[in-house]
């Protein structure tokens, strides 16, 4: 399995079904035989229609979903990870300090305050405790995050905060590969700006993106590829 | 012989007694260490120290010298009754001497007078489990010794310091025996714990309700629980006994008249008596008590 | 292997029969240090009785446990002494229960009962045990005035959290919960889940909690295993598999779940 070396991500022969058991057993084909590549330095966004399955690929990628056939490799270290073969530990080791996401729902957990919620996404990845937070802080100030509601728990939030501390615990640590579900689908201009000065600062920095943006603009100032999932209609 | 030969000789018959002493070698090959046993029906109820009573029985010898005491005194109802029943069924010796004593039967109190090697000390154990009242279960307390696993009571007395300032157990205080096995010396007072330790004279526990038997074999090291930074601390009385001045001894309070009048006097009647000149009945201390 | 990558504790084809009923048939599984594994399912499910034989409280027909040892060798626990089996259950296991009452002792204050375990293993300065005692109280938030307080004039939550306190203060290093949020109101087991969540993260502690609440499994654990009628249904990725189920039973769980 060749790969040059500043390819980060590739995905090979990947099929996804759902079989639902509850309406008898119904089975529905979403994708078969997705293919691509990133590199390194690049973003690849993700076009299609709604229901054609973008977010599942970025959620097989993050194995957030399983994958009924295929292989999905990620370079780790000085080697490379198959996603769809990992065990559950593996996983999480990958989620830690290879694959980072940003999902458009934010789970909140109760008590644990916006600040801490992006600092700990940063310790997970490595980084010791007391730098965490100044990342965090650095992150929630540029977002605009006013600091009153950096002890509050996000779940009170409105959507586009929330959404703006899901921005923050994705880019806070620093995965090479991140994967972007509609990260600025409730950010107005400002917010859409810091996310597309992020995307740029990651690339620079060697990392792979993957991401679905609803808006053209953000698109076209962040893309370096695309492909149209409609092709890998099952 | 006076007594009509009804009796066997201390009243239990051969087979219970040779059991019993069984089970006493096994309470002294295992310091501390509670071995169940028989218990049998005795012309006397639970509680009045049948236990004691069957320890007694099964050692006791025609040449033996008997003493029993309760609460350190010769002449209550208890002391009085059993050793008139070991008098009747044995035709023994008995003595108020503890000096002059080969087996002294107790409930609740250690002779002041320091025991000797050959001596017997026989207990009057209610509730052998030191362990009871924080764990109900007896399937839990066998574990607990088997594998000494005794933070439980260390929890007890932390819970005293907790809650009085100080470990507050005065009587039945827990003693580690030969470092393995946690024992309840019987209500003793504390007072008295250090008396157990390397003991030349032969100590046994009998509870007979429980069907317990341990001992403490001459010599044997026995260390009363507690903290470092809350040693064990035997009591102290303020004033000595009114009756012959001792200054070491455990005192009980006697209330004197109907006005408040109290005074302390030695719990332990022989050792008092041996301290002070001969006096007349009636004169000092109002305990009427035979001398002999 | 590194030891993170060796299991703490480990089942091999793990299987109880009471008489002709399963109380459980041939679980595998294993957990790790610094994660937490939810084992969910309805009631009947057999998932208390794998925490019982899992924390050696009942003995299985058939099937091992293993555990990695403080000095990192791997025994077998139905092949240890007794002994050996409680000292580890006083010291490197914590058991929480869902009844307070069986976890804690009820006629002691909270004091003493956090400091047991430090008394069982010999601890015999008491200012020491009352210093530890009340960080541990400190840091599961009761107030230390409550420290000789006894746990029948405590709240639910407080029980739960002083259970947790009295297991943690020997530093164990595996903790069995066993539907520790049951009965709680909902903000109530929000603290204690994060509570579990910075003692896991702090402590590298490895978890298995029962639970049939899948949120709080969410919330908590990285893997999950899903059990019905005494068989293990599913495993993997809490995430995924409560995201993503494969099982027609999983799908069903997850699907009745109020919460979503």
């Amino acid at each position: 399995m060749r790969a040059d070396d500043s390819t980060m991500i590739r995905l090979d022969g990947v099929d996804k079904t759902f079989i639902m058991h509850l309406r008898a057993g119904a089975v529905l084909p979403v994708l078969r035989a997705v293919k691509f590549e990133v590199n390194a330095g690049e973003c690849l966004v993700l076009d299609g229609p709604s229901g054609s399955g973008k977010s599942s690929i970025l959620k097989m990628i993050f194995g957030n979903y399983r994958v009924d056939a295929g292989s999905i490799l990620v370079r780790d270290g000085d080697g490379w990870s198959d996603v769809a073969r990992a065990s559950p530990r593996d996983v999480l080791r990958l989620r830690r300090s290879v694959i980072g996401y940003v999902s458009q729902f934010l789970r909140t957990i109760p008590r644990v305050g916006a600040l801490d919620v992006v600092a700990a996404s940063a310790r997970d990845n490595g980084l010791e405790a007391a730098t965490a937070r100044a990342r965090a802080a650095e992150l929630l100030a540029r977002l605009g995050i006013p600091e009153r509601l950096w002890q509050l728990p996000p779940a009170t939030f409105s959507g586009g905060e929330q959404q703006r501390i899901n921005i923050a615990r994705g880019f806070v640590a620093t995965h090479p590969v991140l994967l972007l579900d509609e990260p600025t689908a409730s950010l107005d201009k400002k917010n859409r700006a810091a996310v597309i000065d992020f995307i740029r600062q990651r690339k620079r920095s060697g990392a792979a993106l993957i991401g679905i943006f609803h808006d053209d603009d953000v698109k076209r100032q962040v893309a370096d590829n695309s492909i149209d999932v409609s092709r890998f209609r099952a | 012989m006076s007594t009509p030969p009804v009796y066997n000789f201390a009243y239990l018959d051969e087979q219970t007694k040779r059991t019993i002493r069984r089970a006493i070698l096994k309470a002294i090959a295992i310091p501390g260490y509670q071995v169940p046993f028989p218990s049998r029906e005795m012309p006397m109820p639970f509680g009045w120290g049948t236990g004691g009573v069957q320890v007694t029985a099964s050692i006791l010898g025609p040449n033996d010298v008997l003493k029993v005491i309760d609460q350190g005194a010769d002449d209550t109802t208890n002391a009085v009754s059993i050793r008139h029943f070991f008098a009747r069924t044995a035709a023994i010796v008995t003595t108020t001497r503890t000096s002059e004593a080969t087996i002294i039967q107790t409930r609740h109190r250690i002779p002041e007078t320091p025991l000797k090697d050959g001596q017997i000390l026989v207990y009057q154990v209610p509730i052998p489990e030191p362990l009871r009242f924080l764990e109900p279960r007896e399937t839990e307390t066998r574990q607990m010794h088997a594998l000494a696993d005794y933070g439980l009571m260390h929890v007890k007395l932390y819970e005293d310091i907790a809650r009085h300032g100080h470990i507050a157990t005065t009587y039945a205080y827990p003693v580690m025996v030969d470092q393995r096995y946690l024992m309840d010396p019987s209500p003793t007072p504390k007072f008295d714990n250090p008396k157990m330790h390397m003991s030349p004279a032969l100590q046994l526990f009998g509870a007979g309700r429980e069907q317990r038997i341990y001992a403490l074999p001459p010599y044997t090291r026995v260390l009363s629980l507690d903290f470092e930074d809350h040693p064990f601390e035997r009591t102290r009385f303020t004033a000595p006994c009114a009756l012959c001045g001792a200054t070491d001894a455990y005192l009980d309070e006697v209330v004197t008249d109907d006005r408040g009048g109290r005074m302390f006097v030695c719990s332990d009647t022989d050792y008092c008596e041996r301290r002070r000149p001969a006096r007349q009945a009636g004169d000092g201390g109002e305990r009427g008590h035979e001398h002999r | 292997m590194s030891t993170a990558e060796v299991p703490l504790i480990s089942a091999a084809g793990l299987t109880k029969f009471y008489g002709v009923r399963v109380g459980c048939l041939d679980v595998d599984l294993e957990a790790y240090a610094g994660e937490v594994l939810a084992v969910v399912g309805e009631s009947g499910s057999g998932k208390s009785t794998l925490l019982s034989l899992l924390s050696t409280q009942l003995r299985p027909t058939r099937g091992s446990v293993h555990f990695r040892m403080r000095d990192a060798l791997v025994r077998d626990l139905f092949q240890l002494e007794e002994a050996q089996r409680r000292l580890l259950s006083r010291t490197d296991w914590g058991f929480v229960h869902q009844d307070a009452r069986l976890g804690l002792r009820m006629n002691v204050s909270a004091g003493g009962n956090v400091g047991e375990r430090l008394m069982a293993v010999g601890w015999r300065n008491y200012a020491s045990i009352r210093r530890e005692a009340r960080l541990w109280l400190a840091r599961v938030e009761i107030d230390g005035d409550r420290i000789d307080d006894l746990p029948t004039t405590f709240s639910g939550g407080m029980r739960q959290r002083l259970q947790i306190a009295k297991n943690m203060v020997s530093a164990p290093r595996l903790i069995f919960m066993d539907e520790p949020t049951g009965g709680l109101d909902v903000s109530v087991q929000a603290r204690l889940i994060d509570l579990m969540r910075g003692l896991v993260a702090d402590h590298g502690l490895a978890v298995i909690i029962v639970t049939h609440d899948l949120a709080v499994a969410r919330l908590l654990s990285h893997r999950i295993i899903v059990m019905r009628y005494g068989r293990v249904i599913e495993t993997g990725l809490t995430d995924q598999v409560l995201d993503d189920p494969r099982e027609p039973y999983t799908q069903l769980l997850v699907a009745s779940d109020l919460r979503g």
